[in-house]
């Protein structure tokens, strides 16, 4: 009973959180909101039994980009820009039923699916034991799907190249996104200079378990990324210019010692990602290490933007 | 019951995996490369596609069924499968053949000589380029749903920044624009994906084939993800981001733009509704999508014929062939009992598919030499043109030709069979559409030659640039396909899942 009135509480406060968000008229308005809202699907995910999923959210949904959002709006306000028409009451009204119709539609079409509804999950449990990995959603991401997570990661790589082609003309190669002077005191300065070596351990711990318990890469890399980020801000850490090789390096480290493995699976036993028997716990070891750092290092980045136009070497 | 297509690994299995992974490594290490090892990366990576294409078309060709790998040894429903057909074939050598052509071409203006520093354009082109290449060719060989929404991920992350690598602020209106459509579109995919893994516990099309029902569940699922893949491929009247985004981007990126990027959510939605629903029985829904097809051919064409500047006119008839592809649809539907009319009507469309691939990506390479030559693109002025580049004209026309649908070209062969199936199935109104459409398409192509083969001033002297061979020899290719006898289109028949479904009554 205190389930039921939970959940419908949680489920409350995030209808009114996206409503909220949508009638806000001030982009810091609406990200404030746009945070407390994926922090609170963050706990809906809590109550659905998927905490891997949950932190993700809180992670990267409300954590990064949350920032990223925070920024961009800090940015429009100090340069207004002449933004287009907004749409007229005729147009809107349009929008709204549009979205209505869709969110109609896919609740009935949820609520006639056959009971119970198919899924994986036996199956995922019953080969659990010949992928060496506890933790099915590690199964699913390191063995059964590895292809996809191969992919996502290269998709990161290719997010980075997407930023920075962005960048102003006369700030290729200089220092990725704005300058901050260095914090002295207040809040900021004493986070930045306590939160990271806790957070560390916090995201290495994340890592390590993740193949066995909820956890792993990607949300163990968001936290890695807000303390450089959280440093960044503060003015402790200066970013390497994007020109330089190591920093690249970083980058494509991850995706590419997976896809080396991937081809060393095709050659050893006949079929691209298969790993080969015994090492599969190492391998996959191998590869999430890899790949937290060069997500780590690729998040912090997209967060901190192309170069601005002054190189300011 | 016994499954009517298996999903069993087949020798040459590798040759798909090998078609993702070279382009997606390539672009993972051009990052630390940096832009001239990028560059001298794609241009040797294109030799070993074009094999790859090659072998894969032989492979399905003298077995007569798809290539299939399984990744990891994990088979579907647990397991991700690569399945190659031969509709995977002749699109992924088109895309090798494109690719190539235009990374000779981009040589000119985003290389990187030795000891020069790196620019922002060389590097971001020639990564994303390769992003580009490995989202086409894994949109082509990829089985399972998900997977595939990773391939439109990388499809959509590689074109948008090419469409505003000039920098200028209006192409970065055109790419944001892009951007919100194909996100959209991307958002209501995968709701529809996971609407149907709901519904039925598997993403791998071959296994939703045998298993799709017609529940409200399906309905919505492939409703979404349609009007999703609608929005990536600029159906009218989802087609406001094309014009300024291609029309935009510097022309070896147009080329790709118009020539593979909208057809990757066209092969998509074409898996999904004769893949994934092969029996369902859609006349309307189909009636629908070609009715859209339509009104792209007829208003994109009268679009393309009102345009002032030359590379805007070539975005608008991309808005209009992108028409055709649409019309296969119901007649597909149609002939779901009869698979003569069926195989006709899908070669007419995988026919459009790849002429207008050669024919757009020719086109826009044709125009931006143009463009640069002249230092302008306005039609009214393109007097002396004809004199000053001869080729780059020649290529217009060739490539004109293909569009409008004129023997002997792969285009007529492509609306040819189109318009005996509408025929054949009694919807004699496509017919109609698709003569009106070929008027229109030579009414603007005639009038550009028209201006540019009168004497007049834009006739620079010197010798044409000779990267108008490359645009030249994709024309050709536009045209040539038209010789081909109609039983070396028995390829893109190959694996074909609404075949395993539909002969049987």
């Amino acid at each position: 009973m205190t389930g039921l009135l939970a959940d419908l509480a949680i489920g409350a406060a995030i209808l009114a959180l996206a409503a909220g968000m949508v009638a806000a008229r001030s982009a810091f308005t609406a990200t404030a909101f746009f945070i407390a809202y994926g922090l609170l699907l963050g706990l809906a995910w809590v109550r659905l039994g998927a905490v891997d999923i949950a932190l993700t959210e809180a992670a990267i949904g409300a954590g990064l980009s949350g920032v990223l959002l925070l920024t961009a709006a800090a940015r429009l306000a100090a340069r207004p820009v002449a933004t287009e028409r907004a749409p007229g009451p005729l147009l809107t009204a349009l929008i709204a039923l549009c979205c209505a119709a869709v969110a109609v539609a896919i609740g009935a079409a949820i609520l006639s699916l056959p009971e119970p509804t198919p899924s994986l999950a036996a199956e995922v449990a019953a080969n659990l034991p010949a992928t060496a990995l506890g933790n099915p959603v590690a199964g699913v991401l390191m063995s059964y799907r590895a292809l996809d997570t191969l992919l996502e990661s290269a998709v990161v790589v290719l997010a980075v190249v997407g930023v920075w082609s962005l960048t102003p003309p006369g700030g290729w190669g200089g220092f990725p996104g704005p300058f901050h002077l260095r914090v002295e005191s207040g809040p900021l300065a004493l986070l930045a200079r306590l939160l990271p070596p806790i957070g560390i351990v916090i995201a290495l711990h994340i890592l390590w378990v993740g193949k066995d318990a909820p956890g792993g890469k990607f949300q163990a890399a968001a936290i890695l990324a807000a303390m450089w980020l959280l440093a960044w801000m503060a003015g402790l850490a200066t970013p390497p210019r994007i020109a330089s090789r190591r920093l690249r390096f970083a980058v494509s480290a991850g995706a590419g010692l997976f896809l080396a493995i991937g081809v060393a699976g095709a050659l050893a036993e006949g079929a691209f990602l298969a790993y080969p028997a015994g090492w599969t716990k190492a391998l996959v070891l191998a590869v999430e290490f890899a790949l937290t750092a060069s997500i780590a290092v690729a998040l912090a980045l997209l967060v901190m933007g192309p170069p601005e136009e002054e190189d300011r070497a | 019951m016994t499954a009517a297509v298996t999903l069993a690994p087949t020798p040459w299995g590798m040759l798909p995996v090998l078609a993702v992974v070279l382009p997606v490594a390539g672009m993972v290490a051009a990052l630390p490369l940096g832009a001239r090892g990028a560059e001298r990366l794609t241009l040797a990576l294109v030799p070993f596609g074009l094999l790859i294409a090659l072998g894969m078309a032989a492979a399905t060709y003298a077995s007569g069924a798809p290539l299939v790998h399984l990744l990891g040894h994990w088979a579907p429903p647990l397991g991700l499968a690569f399945r190659a057909d031969g509709l995977s074939a002749a699109m992924m050598l088109t895309a090798a053949i494109v690719i190539g052509a235009v990374a000779l071409f981009a040589r000119a203006g985003f290389g990187t000589p030795a000891g020069a520093p790196e620019r922002r354009e060389a590097l971001s082109f020639w990564a994303l380029l390769l992003a580009l290449w490995g989202g086409i060719n894994l949109v082509l060989v990829a089985d399972d749903l998900f997977t595939l929404y990773v391939a439109l991920e990388l499809l959509s992350f590689a074109a948008v920044p090419l469409v505003c690598l000039d920098g200028g602020r209006a192409t970065l209106e055109a790419a944001l624009r892009y951007l919100m459509f194909a996100l959209l579109g991307s958002v209501l995919y995968l709701l529809g994906v996971a609407l149907l893994y709901g519904a039925y516990g598997t993403l791998d099309i071959v296994l939703l084939s045998e298993r799709t029902r017609a529940i409200p569940a399906t309905i919505v699922a492939v409703a979404l993800m349609t009007a999703g893949l609608l929005a990536k491929t600029a159906l009218l009247p989802l087609h406001l981001w094309l014009p300024p985004a291609h029309s935009g981007a510097p022309a070896a990126a147009s080329a790709v733009l118009s020539a593979l990027v909208v057809k990757g959510s066209f092969v998509l939605l074409v898996r999904l509704w004769f893949g994934v629903m092969p029996g369902l029985p859609v006349p309307a829904a189909a009636q629908i999508l070609a009715g859209l097809g339509a009104a792209a051919i007829i208003l994109g064409s009268a679009a393309a014929l009102a345009q002032a500047r030359l590379k805007l006119l070539v975005a608008y008839s991309t808005v209009a062939q992108i028409g055709y592809l649409f019309l296969m649809f119901p007649l597909l539907a149609a002939a779901l009992g009869t698979p003569e009319d069926a195989a006709r009507a899908w070669t007419g469309g995988v026919l459009q598919a790849v002429s207008h691939a050669f024919a757009k990506a020719a086109m826009f390479l044709a125009v931006g030499l143009m463009a640069k030559g002249l230092g302008h693109d306005r039609i009214a002025d393109l007097a002396g043109a004809g004199r000053a580049m001869p080729l780059c004209l020649l290529t217009f026309g060739l490539a004109g030709l293909s569009l409008m649908g004129v023997p002997p070209s792969g285009g007529f062969a492509a609306k040819w069979l189109l318009l005996t199936s509408a025929i054949e199935a009694g919807q004699w109104w496509w017919a109609l559409v698709i003569l009106g459409g070929g008027l229109l398409t030579g009414a603007y192509v005639y009038r550009v030659l028209a201006t540019a083969l009168t004497a007049g001033p834009g006739g620079a002297t010197g010798r044409e640039d000779s990267r108008a061979w490359i645009a030249l020899g994709l024309a050709l290719i536009s045209v040539a396909l038209g010789f081909l006898p109609l039983g070396a289109f028995g390829l893109v028949q190959i694996g074909r899942l609404d075949l395993a479904v539909g002969g049987v009554p």
